[in-house]
């Protein structure tokens, strides 16, 4: 089994890579890092990481000739499984609204809006740990503890995906007001959070991720 | 709830550790990569390397210990110190850094604070802001390990360069460095309360009290500290337990 990690010069793979090294090894996945749309096409899984502004990752994509397409192709048409990550989530969305309109892969229809806390003294980014509310069971979630007293995750970030279909929110976060943590739908996952940096919770989701049948 | 990070910091030259860290058994207390997973299993939020080498040929030490970093801690990392080019960001962030620390560099160029900032993400620039007291109402912002003034206004500098895109503020106190006797909480509370972006106090860090007045006297969203954590004083374990007595929401995963 293998596991591509999309690389489309958004930033820091290094840990990405080193983090689901781990979990895969323990399963005997492979991972490869790539830029080559028929590797995309012919793995068994695929991670899109995405640090940065969502109009500049959305230029890096379609920057890397024929990646949207074999994308669609892997994840829509052939259902592998699939797992963003931070903007590599809010690229899912219909289109982002961070300085500027952009377009997304509208897999998950909704939009990129800025988080706006209703209590002044929070802060914008949201940045450190927070803990995850599920909406509905998932196996991305299994056997992670949850909730106010469960694990945290690791967020970063100014900008939420506000889904359209609510169904397809899986997890949110409490923020002066709800912010959205995790989404999907099918054989499709995104998480705000970052798994490779969120110590305990995200290497068991990733873990869960490469055994995740769909 | 998001909850108050504690940040060990490491100051780093020639890629060895300055002044080791020796609260656990570490074969080799000089690497910073040994001690960054002693601070990964103690519960440490994030960690912070200050790289204080000085020659521009041992430059490239640092890269080396975040990659290694990256690769056996899976925590947010903040490297800073000699950051001047967008080039040293992109090498950092590469090398497996989650955020970078600017200071000199955007003092005398405010605009490399904006370059970053749209080329890397608000999310990964943290401008490091060294201040003293001048007067009972002003700071002022120093550079050199607190040598050099420049007569900025600190406060007036924070909410400039948080405009221009900095996604964190690291305050250090030069009055409070190193003397152990609690941050500059004025100072710390002006600069939180005037800027959106978080904040980490830093600076005069002697007891665990010291943490709990960052947060809710200074308004600070992340307290950092150095020699309380690396010689065993205290562990973080302890810091957080003292935090959540203090009706601080703290991670104890």
């Amino acid at each position: 089994m293998s596991v591509a990690i999309v690389d489309y010069g958004s930033g820091n793979l290094h840990s990405a890579h080193k983090a689901i090294e781990r979990a895969a090894a323990e399963q005997g996945v492979q991972v490869i890092v790539t830029s080559d749309p028929d590797v995309v096409r012919q793995v068994d899984r695929i991670v899109l990481p995405g640090v940065g502004a969502f109009a500049d990752c959305r230029r890096g994509l379609d920057h890397v000739a024929g990646m949207v397409e074999a994308l669609e192709d892997s994840v829509i048409r052939s259902g592998k499984p699939f797992l963003g990550i931070c903007v590599g989530m809010q690229l899912l969305a219909t289109r982002g609204l961070e300085h500027g309109v952009a377009e997304g892969l509208n897999w998950i229809p909704g939009q990129v809006i800025e988080i706006k806390p209703d209590a002044p003294n929070l802060k914008v980014p949201h940045m450190g740990w927070n803990t995850l509310k599920p909406s509905r069971p998932h196996p991305l979630l299994k056997d992670i503890p949850t909730g106010e007293n469960g694990l945290h995750a690791y967020f970063v970030h100014s900008y939420h995906l506000q889904a359209a279909n609510p169904d397809q929110i899986i997890a949110s976060t409490e923020y002066g007001g709800e912010l959205t943590a995790m989404v999907g739908r099918d054989n499709i996952v995104g998480t705000q959070f970052h798994p490779e940096k969120s110590q305990k919770l995200g290497l068991a989701l990733i873990a869960n991720f490469l055994r995740w049948t769909p | 709830m998001l909850k108050c990070r504690v940040i060990p910091c490491l100051d780093v030259k020639d890629g060895r550790v300055v002044k080791g860290v020796n609260f656990v058994d570490l074969k080799d207390a000089g690497d910073p990569v040994e001690s960054a997973i002693a601070y990964d299993a103690a519960g440490a939020d994030e960690l912070c390397f200050l790289d204080i080498t000085a020659s521009h040929e041992n430059r490239g030490t640092i890269l080396d210990v975040v990659r290694r970093t990256a690769e056996a801690c899976f925590m947010p990392l903040t490297v800073g110190g000699g950051v001047r080019t967008t080039d040293d960001i992109r090498n950092l962030l590469l090398a497996g850094a989650d955020k970078v620390s600017i200071m000199t560099a955007a003092v005398n160029n405010r605009d490399f604070v904006r370059e970053a900032a749209e080329k890397f993400g608000s999310q990964c620039i943290v401008v490091a802001i060294d201040a003293k007291q001048v007067s009972p109402d002003r700071w002022e912002i120093f550079t050199h390990g607190g040598r050099k003034p420049t007569g900025i206004n600190a406060v007036d500098y924070a909410k400039e360069v948080v405009a221009l895109g900095a996604g964190e503020i690291l305050l250090t106190s030069m009055d409070r460095d190193g003397t152990k006797s609690g941050f500059d909480i004025t100072l710390t509370r002006a600069i939180a309360d005037a800027v959106q972006a978080p904040l980490i106090a830093s600076g005069g860090v002697g007891t665990l009290d010291h943490l709990v007045e960052g947060i809710r006297d200074g308004h600070a969203t992340a307290v950092l500290a150095a020699s309380i954590f690396h010689f065993g004083e205290f562990t973080i374990r302890a810091a957080k337990e003292h935090m959540q007595k203090a009706g601080l929401p703290v991670r104890m995963d």
